[in-house]
């Protein structure tokens, strides 16, 4: 595919990356939504939707035993409707890796993401970062959800934010990297297109959209501007990255927006698990109980559906 | 990025828009309030372009129609309407606004029939909009001594108004709406391929209770048209089409005192600086011209690329053009719909030809268009020269012709080299350079960073050989008014 | 002994010089009690391309100037016209005014070059508009010169009404080729020698003189002409020009008020397009505020 020389123009000068238009994101971001999902297309859909979440628990409050009720149900998401994909993975906090991997076996096509580098606010040194990773993946993470420095990205020191992801990655050895950018605190669609940039260039094998943490998460405009520098990479390099929007988004029809934007955006190679997460915790009930309503004709309630 | 299909791609299933319509085997003239059966007692079939099925006939207008329409539009204008004060005016004009928002599905979807143009388009866009342009001219007309200090406020008696088939509904809007809030009285013709939606609207106005005759609607051809810009009791014509049958319309008036203003055709340019976001400058291409199948005045049919930047946006445009969904207008996921007519297609045709012929380069994305109907895909020409005819000539269709070019100022005189000039855009991330370049184009808008965007308070209009007078917004008023110089 | 009084030869102005018409033709109108007012350049179709040529020109860089500088430029002329007033005032009497209504018309024009001098820099903040558009959108529509503008100045009023008529047209920003009044046609002349020695840049304003049935035609099937502005037409004169304008769908501005008598922005309005603009606006994106 050619790109033509924009290298040239722009060059991979982290000030430089390209501009983005914030009015004309949304309207695309519109786009996507108008779209109507009807039918096999919507049942096709919701299948892959359940089948990219990375089932999360990031709470202070977790416990073994939460956890493992969490991986249950990313293997079993439904057991009276059959043929259900299981979840992609789950994530958990690095203390719970092995109990996971206890849970899950050797053999389980759930993966386990540990979050990692101080989550959710990455304030510590490169040194403690580096150890809590390592962990993570000795204990059995097959991916790592690591946080940017956001401060030192403010203050326009990329390239200590891209040699502590290419850190991280090196730490990581054989286990996939999702770089969060904590979007909601980047403050521009410019710095969020920026930060992408800078995650993919330094390793990134997924780049993230937020922590869940605070309350500007995911959404469709942000997640369009990350899809896009995960294209020109692709165009230029050849090189496929992932996607994870993370957070704010609990019901299907959502989600499969998010799943036409990626098929407009990147088309339908990057529309399987292995490219596209979702990370969310009450998603998968609101899509279980539209493959319900889907199966048996009834709208469906909240109690029906395991709380985990 | 992968172009090709395969059957295990997620395609979207069908959504067609479903609701209930309610359209006449038959509609006659309305005139003086009343539905009025044509003097020759002729009809004409109208169909759709998406399935070639007849929808409905409507009359055919003949001189003696016109003479009937025009006389209750002088009448309703030395009476009721004009004696009225702005104000009850106003209301009246509030009316036809709610009750066309209250009815506005079933507009989209008699629109998206009788045109072709996708129901997310008639629905988003056409139908609310001109729902606004109703509420926003209702407003003017209490406050009319505002808009032009120290002049005074005279309507100018009957105003005869010819219409396009691309935006028939928002048309009729754009020329009522301000016709009545300035207190003139209407004879409107749609055009002959697309007449429904206005005799909708006489529905709704006659919902409204607007006095008889204020506003009348007649159908018919281009005779039918020229009846009533050359009636001798008409003080006003409005014409929005082509710029041919403009310049006709402006000399067969040349002999009187009848005010006109003309919204004629477009070569836009729509310009891609090096700077630009390009992602963003692409959706803009594409809605600037694959928007109602290029069915557009000021369709961005010229695009001018800066060479350093080409192949990016080549690739990029070709990629989007490839996830254009074109088929049936009233499925919800329909981005292009059906050419308009038989002969627009035909029109289209002969300049893909003459495009090729010329050396030009063409990409079509894949697609299976449907058997029956009027049907064109979305299609781009490369290595297109400033004297080729397709970068020339107003296609009005969704035919794409792309230049590149190496300085700003090179830039501007060939999007300037034009005899139209209604309207240009121009992506830059620098401000100082896209007002430049802003500034610098003949056209009467100018889209910075966006294109095809229009509003009730945004006066509309070009330059040039694409018309006078603009529609729209405070300066829109002044087309209504007799203001004296 | 009875010193020999030098006649003047008048001539026509194109794009800031004193060229006789190509065509070597004269007239000789007549003034008061039927004395010839002179032998007045009688100018041809290929006068009119000329000062076009000279106008389109001007027009570009009198456009972009600064209205405070146009502002200035015409409040000179203003002064020079003041410094020229008694050759003004014979000239009108010579073409039939009483002293009383020569010195007032002489006074009138001065004091509409005041009047549209302070107007260049004002019309566009008085009429301009920023459009409240229903979207994330900066709307805004401001007024631009047309170009160059063919000028049939009134007939009968030989110095207001020629003022009154080209000063709103420069005022703008546009060029004007001007068709002087053909039975007064010297203060026009004497006009162009203000407009020479002041700072207006020659060629945006060109004055012909000549016969306007012969001219009418060709001014107003000219395609290289953007607007006509005219006063005293008749009707066949207007029709003839209306459909004329087709050709290139030129903007033709019947002047219905007299031009001598009326002050009004509105005039300067006539030969201006509005141009809207769009450009996104980014919303205000507080930290945390999401997208």
């Amino acid at each position: 595919m050619k790109t033509g020389n924009r290298a040239s123009v722009r060059g991979d000068d982290f000030r430089n990356s390209p501009p983005v238009d914030y009015v004309g994101i949304v309207e695309r971001a519109e786009r996507f939504t108008a779209r109507s999902i009807k039918s096999i297309t919507k049942r096709a859909g919701l299948n892959m939707v359940l089948n990219m979440i990375d089932l999360t628990t990031l709470e202070g409050a977790d416990t073994p035993n939460k956890v493992r009720q969490l991986c249950y149900k990313a293997e079993h998401l439904h057991d009276s409707i059959p043929g259900l994909p299981t979840t992609a993975a789950v994530c958990v906090f690095p203390p719970f890796v092995k109990t996971a991997r206890d849970a899950l076996g050797d053999k389980s096509p759930v993966k386990i993401a540990s979050v990692a580098t101080y989550f959710p606010s990455g304030h510590t040194t490169l040194k403690s970062k580096l150890e809590e990773t390592k962990r993570a993946v000795s204990d059995g993470a097959d991916e790592v959800d690591m946080v940017i420095s956001r401060g030192r990205f403010l203050s326009g020191d990329y390239n200590y934010v891209f040699d502590e992801i290419a850190a991280v990655k090196e730490a990581c050895g054989d286990a996939r990297l999702k770089v969060i950018l904590e979007t909601g605190e980047l403050a521009t669609l410019d710095n969020v297109r920026r930060a992408s940039d800078i995650a993919i260039h330094a390793g990134g094998d997924f780049i993230k959209t937020s922590t869940g943490k605070i309350a500007s998460a995911a959404t469709i405009p942000v997640t369009l501007v990350m899809l896009l520098a995960i294209r020109d990479h692709y165009a230029k390099t050849g090189k496929m990255v992932g996607m994870k929007p993370a957070g704010g988004i609990s019901k299907s029809k959502l989600a499969l927006h998010y799943l036409v934007m990626v098929k407009e955006t990147l088309g339908e190679k990057w529309l399987t698990n292995q490219w596209f997460r979702f990370g969310a915790s009450s998603l998968a009930n609101d899509v279980l109980m539209q493959v319900a309503k889907l199966e048996s004709g009834h709208y469906q309630a909240a109690q029906y559906f395991s709380k985990d | 990025m992968a172009k090709k299909k395969s059957s295990s791609d997620w395609e979207y299933a069908s959504a067609p828009e479903t609701t209930a319509v309610n359209i006449a085997k038959r509609y006659d003239h309305f005139i003086n309030g009343k539905w009025t059966t044509p003097s020759n007692k002729k009809y004409f079939a109208t169909t759709s372009p998406s399935t070639g099925r007849k929808l409905s006939e409507v009359a055919e207008g003949s001189k003696k129609d016109v003479d009937t329409a025009v006389k209750a539009a002088r009448v309703a204008y030395n009476g009721a309407w004009g004696k009225m004060s702005g104000r009850e005016r106003g209301k009246y004009i509030y009316r036809i606004a709610r009750l066309i928002q209250e009815r506005a599905r079933e507009f989209a979807i008699i629109e998206t029939m009788d045109g072709g143009k996708p129901i997310r388009e008639s629905r988003d866009i056409d139908i609310p909009l001109a729902a606004n342009h109703f509420f926003y001219n209702a407003g003017w007309a209490d406050k009319l001594e505002y808009a032009f200090p120290n002049m005074p406020v005279k309507s100018l008696g009957v105003a005869g108004q010819v219409i396009p088939w691309n935006f028939p509904f928002l048309m009729a809007a754009w020329k009522i709406a301000p016709a009545l809030a300035t207190g003139n009285t209407v004879v409107l013709k749609p055009a002959e391929t697309t007449p429904l939606t206005a005799l909708k609207l006489a529905e709704v106005i006659a919902d409204a209770g607007l006095p008889d005759g204020v506003v009348n609607i007649v159908t018919g051809a281009g005779e039918t048209g020229a009846a009533i810009v050359n009636h001798p009791d008409v003080d006003k014509v409005a014409f929005t089409g082509s710029t041919g049958v403009g310049k006709l319309i402006q000399k067969s008036v040349a002999g009187t005192d009848k005010k006109i203003t003309l919204e004629l055709g477009g070569k836009a340019a729509n310009i891609i600086l090096e700077d630009a976001p390009i992602d963003q400058a692409v959706e803009g291409v594409v809605n600037g011209i694959y928007f109602n199948q290029g069915h557009v005045c000021c369709a961005g049919s010229r695009l001018f690329v800066q060479e350093n930047i080409y192949d990016e946006v080549m690739w990029k445009l070709k990629q989007r053009m490839d996830t254009l969904v074109i088929g049936d207008p009233l499925d919800k996921n329909t981005d292009v719909g059906a050419i308009n007519s038989k002969e627009q297609l035909r029109t289209i045709k002969r300049y893909i030809k003459q495009g090729l012929k010329g050396g030009a380069d063409m990409y079509q994305p894949e697609c299976d268009l449907p058997i029956k109907g009027n049907w064109f895909p979305p299609t781009v020409f490369t290595n297109v020269a400033q004297s080729s005819i397709i970068a020339k000539e107003e296609i009005f269709g969704p035919v794409l012709a792309v230049q590149t070019f190496r300085t700003v100022s090179e830039v501007i005189e060939k999007a300037n080299n034009t005899p139209y000039g209604l309207s240009a855009g121009v992506w830059c991330d620098k401000g100082s350079r896209l007002f430049q370049v802003a500034g610098a184009l003949d056209a009467g808008v100018v889209w910075g960073n966006t294109f095809n965007k229009f509003d009730p308070t945004s006066p509309f209009g070009g330059f040039k050989e694409s018309g006078y007078g603009r529609e729209g917004g405070l300066h829109g008023l002044g087309a209504y008014l007799d203001l004296p110089l | 002994m009875k010193r020999i009084e030098v006649l003047k030869t008048y001539k026509l102005y194109i794009g800031g010089k004193f060229p006789r018409t190509e065509s070597g033709r004269y007239y000789t109108p007549e003034g008061r009690g039927g004395k010839a007012l002179g032998n007045i350049c009688q100018g041809s179709r290929k006068d009119f391309r000329n000062a076009v040529v000279a106008a389109r020109a001007a027009a570009g860089g009198w456009g972009k100037r600064d209205p405070f500088n146009r502002s200035q430029i015409l409040y000179r002329i203003a002064e020079m016209l003041e410094g020229r007033a008694a050759q003004f005032e014979d000239e009108l009497k010579q073409q039939g005014s009483t002293t009383a209504a020569a010195r007032k018309e002489v006074q009138v024009a001065v004091d509409q070059c005041i009047y549209y001098a302070g107007w260049c820099d004002k019309y566009q903040q008085t009429f301009s508009s920023v459009n409240p558009v229903a979207s994330a959108h900066f709307n805004f529509s401001v007024y631009q010169p047309m170009g160059v503008v063919a000028v049939f100045a009134p007939e009968k009023s030989a110095l207001a009404g020629l003022l009154g008529t080209i000063l709103p047209i420069i005022a703008g920003g546009n060029a004007c080729v001007v068709l002087a009044s053909e039975s007064k046609p010297l203060c026009a002349i004497t006009l162009a020698e203000v407009l020479a020695t002041s700072d207006l840049t020659g060629g945006v304003i060109n004055i012909l003189t000549g016969n306007r049935d012969e001219l009418l035609d060709n001014v107003s099937t000219h395609m290289d002409v953007n607007a006509v502005v005219a006063s005293d037409l008749t009707d066949a004169h207007k029709a003839t020009i209306k459909a004329n304008a087709t050709h290139n769908l030129k903007r033709v501005i019947i002047r219905k008020e007299d031009p001598a008598k009326s002050e009004s922005p509105y005039p300067i309005l006539a030969t201006q397009e509005i141009k809207t603009t769009w450009h996104p606006i980014e919303s205000s994106i507080a930290a945390g505020s999401g997208y």
